[in-house]
């Protein structure tokens, strides 16, 4: 059972082991390339370095994902040449290319933009680590600040450096996490609980599965720290069942991480006790609800209720609660390992650290990528997303999901950061960032995120679930060019309605990408109401 | 007797009351003859805070809030009808009419109903959005009450009662959305219900003409709902 | 003064609304010092006239004829009056809405039918595939509720047209009764 003085040492023999190899082959074997390849590519790889003779001097492991999904399946060699569009009949060749020139056909260039201005704290150890080694992650400091948190800290001066560093909460809603937790600290209660929130569901969204296929141990460690700080013995990851992938490696780091003592009774040889058992999600939405998820967890059925009382005082089963997502226990190892001062350096005034997006629609490099908060949507879409595909002309960018709105590109200068998007009539979301061309019609993007909600609302509360049914007719019915001027003023009248009585987030962020369309775009709304076909139509 | 929670003073509605810090507006509104209209809730079962209807605005906070869940706090000014909230209670009630089959003319709890109720008291002379025509299962099989779920307005009440009260659990909801309906035991026809007591307290509190007696003549078909006070009072009184 | 002219209206409903406005009995005898009935089931009129003051339509939209009846009753009417849950609310007949109009008309007019079962196409206006209350075609200007709005509704409502004022029907109409 290794103590504080041991995880060095288990560091050092990892890193030794690493390091005899003259070189490194690391294959994606994230969810994006595995669903290409099946594995295929480390198994020829393996067996052409068994050909060369070549064993014990070229490692070959998989790893998460390297970010440049749109070019998957990737293979990296030596962190200096990346193999893009990779199949299996090219190990002979990548195996053959070592110590020589690399093979030009399948050759990416590093040297671009994608790579060049992402800054990476969540997925540093992303295409890098194998998710399914412990050693492999603790020879890139892992759990260094599970270690330094019980060994040098008191539980408040873990909650002070979260504070410290300013970091806010990565699911949606932006709350100052270590607000949060010293509330949870304070609440008065032998029994306690850390949940990670990781029911990652808006379309076109895939930062969290991505972090959890890479790099589990982050979570774990992030999740632990936090039971420390918090005063909780237990831990819940709240994953969704579509994710198996996740799940396999969540399993396999969890049974790592007890077999080390760094989960379960006395960790690290220390007092403290904390567990993590994992719940898996059965295909709603509206549970990534902080009380739906608690509901759900306690084996009811997954529908919010009214806040307060809040998750931090009157969480899972009655008791005080810590919900975060995954993204923001992602950030806690390293805010723990480098000082919140360190974290607080990055991003902007109101907006520390990096932010991960999974960029997605109609732009060249769709994939995952973290930058700095406060770059610019330009930055991210034209420089780092490489543009528009096709080339044809920018409208929009859709940040937020289902809940978010449509950013349209005269503000394409807009640092990215929680206020600047809020302002515009959108919001940060978990993460997923949709570029839009000009070929698309904003009525009919709004009406798909409208029948998102529709079908992903619980039906407990009346505006929600009949207001974004009506609301899904109207905009049916403008798509359609079926609607009456009265029809465009019902549906603004509705999205007031439903965002303003709604009983949770999801209800009063579904009228969110009308509304946003209809500032932006509210031409495109009255073009299909300008001629009405002589009433009849579909009544 | 424990001492109870401490008096706070606040304004509804421009009117001066004061209430024990544990009550909620909705209560303190009851008991000053103030009106606010309420679907999910009925004394004696416990608040989901669903129907919405209850929304109140209070001087300084940015959010509506349920005046079912949200307790009195000192000072605090409370409004409980004002132009924008009956504007919001009456599409709500609209929102009802347009989900489900709710033809008052041929209904057998035609003026005993919350629902036709409060459709006049809020104020609603027509219905703006269209009608969704449902086809949702009637359940005729019970031997002496009958479930037609196009009549359902989802208050979730026959939940409560049957699980909280009754404490048979027959009632739960399945399905999401627009789709989600109540369903007896694990949906299987409410006749067939192994737990089912057929104790009828989900017919006298449902508000409306979804659950109803079989054989009972529009006007005949009048609902208790006294009962639920009158047993949780005793509940309360025997601990 | 001149009379105000009043057209009422039956389109798809069971004349029940009709009922209750004769209902109003010898306030009728009243009334008409002060309106003219121009067009309506109850007198001999075959074309509706080029302008009423007032229309009191009762009944849903449910077939062709009902449509165009409705827009033409629009186009020269004043005050557009839906009298009755059939008008405000499509009501009754529109409990149709769920069945496929060739099953309805296969019900009606084969399967229930012993002698020469068959879908007449002639004289008889085609249905509408949904019925629909009158202010999903047209625009309404009062809505009266009710099956039937009781007499002294319809009382109300028309001597408060007559004296030119919105009637204000909040709490005094609920729909079913």
């Amino acid at each position: 059972m290794p103590t504080h003085d041991e995880l060095p040492e288990i560091r050092a023999a990892e890193r030794e082991k690493q390091g005899s190899y003259r070189h490194s082959i690391r294959v994606c074997m994230a969810a994006g390339c595995l669903s290409q390849h099946e594995g295929t590519i480390r198994k020829a790889l393996v067996d052409a370095v068994a050909a060369e003779g070549l064993e014990g001097e070229v490692q070959v492991k998989g790893v998460g994902c390297m970010g440049l999904c749109a070019q998957g399946p990737l293979v990296m060699v030596d962190d200096s040449i990346l193999y893009e569009k990779v199949t299996a009949e090219d190990a002979v060749d990548i195996v053959k290319a070592l110590d020589k020139k690399p093979v030009k056909r399948i050759q990416s260039s590093l040297n671009i933009p994608f790579f060049q201005r992402q800054v990476k704290i969540v997925l540093e150890n992303s295409g890098i680590v194998d998710p399914e080694s412990i050693e492999d992650y603790i020879s890139r400091d892992g759990y260094a600040a599970l270690s330094k948190a019980l060994g040098e800290m008191m539980p408040g001066d873990v909650v002070d450096e979260i504070m410290n560093s300013g970091l806010r909460g990565r699911g949606g809603g932006g709350y100052l996490t270590g607000l949060k937790w010293s509330t949870v600290s304070k609440a008065i209660s032998d029994i306690k609980y850390v949940i990670c929130n990781a029911d990652e569901g808006d379309p076109g969204a895939f930062m969290d599965r991505s972090v959890l296929e890479s790099d589990p141990h982050r979570i774990l460690e992030g999740m632990t720290i936090a039971g420390y700080a918090v005063g909780a013995q237990k831990g819940y990851i709240y994953v969704r069942a579509e994710y198996p992938l996740a799940i396999d490696r969540l399993k396999t780091a969890i049974k790592q991480a007890k077999r080390l003592n760094l989960l379960g009774d006395n960790i690290l040889g220390t007092e403290f006790d904390f567990d993590i058992e994992l719940r898996l999600g059965a295909g709603a939405f509206v549970c990534g609800e902080e009380t739906a998820l608690m509901a759900s967890i306690e084996g009811r059925r997954g529908s919010p209720r009214p806040r307060p009382p809040y998750p931090a005082d009157h969480g899972l089963w009655g008791q005080p609660t810590l919900i975060n997502n995954v993204e923001t226990f992602a950030n806690v190892a390293p805010i723990i390992r480098n000082g919140g001062q360190w974290f607080a350096s990055i991003g902007t005034e109101n907006s520390k650290g990096t932010k991960v997006f999974a960029l997605a629609g109609q732009v060249k490099n769709t994939g995952l990528i973290e930058v700095p908060m406060g770059v610019t949507l330009r930055e991210i879409v034209q420089e780092i997303g490489g543009g528009t595909t096709n080339d044809a002309g920018l409208k929009a960018i859709q940040t937020g999901g289902p809940s978010g709105g449509c950013i349209p590109v005269e503000f394409i200068d807009t640092p990215v950061d929680y206020d600047s998007l809020r302002m515009l009539g959108s919001m940060m979301g978990s993460g997923g960032l949709i570029v839009i061309d000009d070929t698309a019609s904003m009525v009919e993007l709004a009406l798909y995120f409208m029948e998102f909600c529709m079908t992903e609302s619980c039906g407990k509360c009346i505006p929600c679930r009949v207001g974004t049914a009506q609301m899904h007719n109207l905009l049916n019915r403008i798509v359609r060019g079926e609607a009456r001027a009265e029809d465009l003023e019902l549906l603004e009248q509705l999205c007031d309605l439903t965002r303003n009585t709604s009983l949770c987030g999801l209800g009063q962020s579904a009228p969110t990408p009308v509304l946003s369309t209809l500032k932006y775009f509210r031409h495109e709304y009255l073009e299909k109401i300008a001629a009405p076909p002589a009433e009849e139509a579909a009544s | 007797m424990a001492v109870r929670s401490r008096i706070k003073t606040l304004k509804i509605d421009g009117r001066d009351v004061s209430a024990h810090e544990d009550e909620t507006i909705l209560q303190i509104a009851e008991e000053n003859g103030i009106f606010i209209p309420t679907l999910c809730r009925i004394e004696g079962l416990s608040l989901i805070g669903a129907c919405r209807l209850c929304l109140i605005e209070v001087k300084g906070w940015n959010r509506l809030v349920p005046a079912c869940h949200t307790h009195a706090e000192e000072g605090m000014e409370v409004f409980t009808d004002t132009e924008r909230l009956r504007n919001y209670r009456r599409m709500i009630i609209e929102l009802l009419f347009s989900e489900g089959n709710h033809v008052c003319a041929v209904c057998v709890s035609n003026g005993n109903c919350e629902l036709q109720y409060l459709a006049q008291r809020l104020g609603m002379d027509h219905v703006r959005f269209p009608n969704m025509q449902p086809v949702r299962k009637v359940d005729m099989t019970h031997e002496r009450f009958v479930l037609d779920r196009n009549r359902c307005v989802l208050c979730a009440r026959c939940i409560r009662v049957c699980d909280e009260i009754e404490g048979a659990h027959t009632w739960d909801m399945r399905g999401r959305g627009i789709d989600a309906r109540v369903i007896t035991d694990l949906d299987i026809p409410w006749g067939d219900s192994e737990t089912c007591t057929s104790c009828g307290k989900c017919v006298n509190v449902c508000p409306v003409g979804a659950i109803v007696e079989k054989g009972r003549a529009v006007g005949e078909m009048t609902k208790r709902k006294d009962f639920l006070v009158y047993l949780s009072k005793m509940r309360e009184a025997k601990k | 003064m001149k009379k105000v002219t009043v057209a009422t209206v039956w389109l798809d409903g069971c004349s029940g609304c009709h009922m209750s406005l004769i209902d109003m009995d010898e306030r009728l005898l009243e009334l008409a010092e002060h309106i003219d009935i121009v067009y309506s089931p109850l007198v001999d009129m075959k074309d509706f006239p080029e302008h009423v003051d007032v229309a009191i339509v009762e009944g849903a939209v449910s077939s062709s004829e009902d449509f165009e009846k409705i827009h033409k009753i629009r186009a020269h009417t004043g005050i557009l009056v839906a009298l009755g849950d059939c008008a405000v609310a499509a009501n009754v007949p529109a409990m149709r809405n769920p069945f496929k109009v060739q099953d309805i008309e296969a019900r009606a007019y084969l399967e229930n039918v012993d002698l020469q079962p068959q879908v007449p196409d002639q004289v008889v206006p085609k249905l509408r595939p949904y019925v629909r209350p009158i202010h999903e075609i047209v625009k309404v200007d009062v809505f009266v509720q009710g099956c039937p709005p009781s007499a002294d509704t319809i009382y109300y409502v028309i001597t408060e047209l007559v004296a030119g004022r919105q009637p204000d029907l909040i709490n005094r109409t609920r729909p079913g009764a």
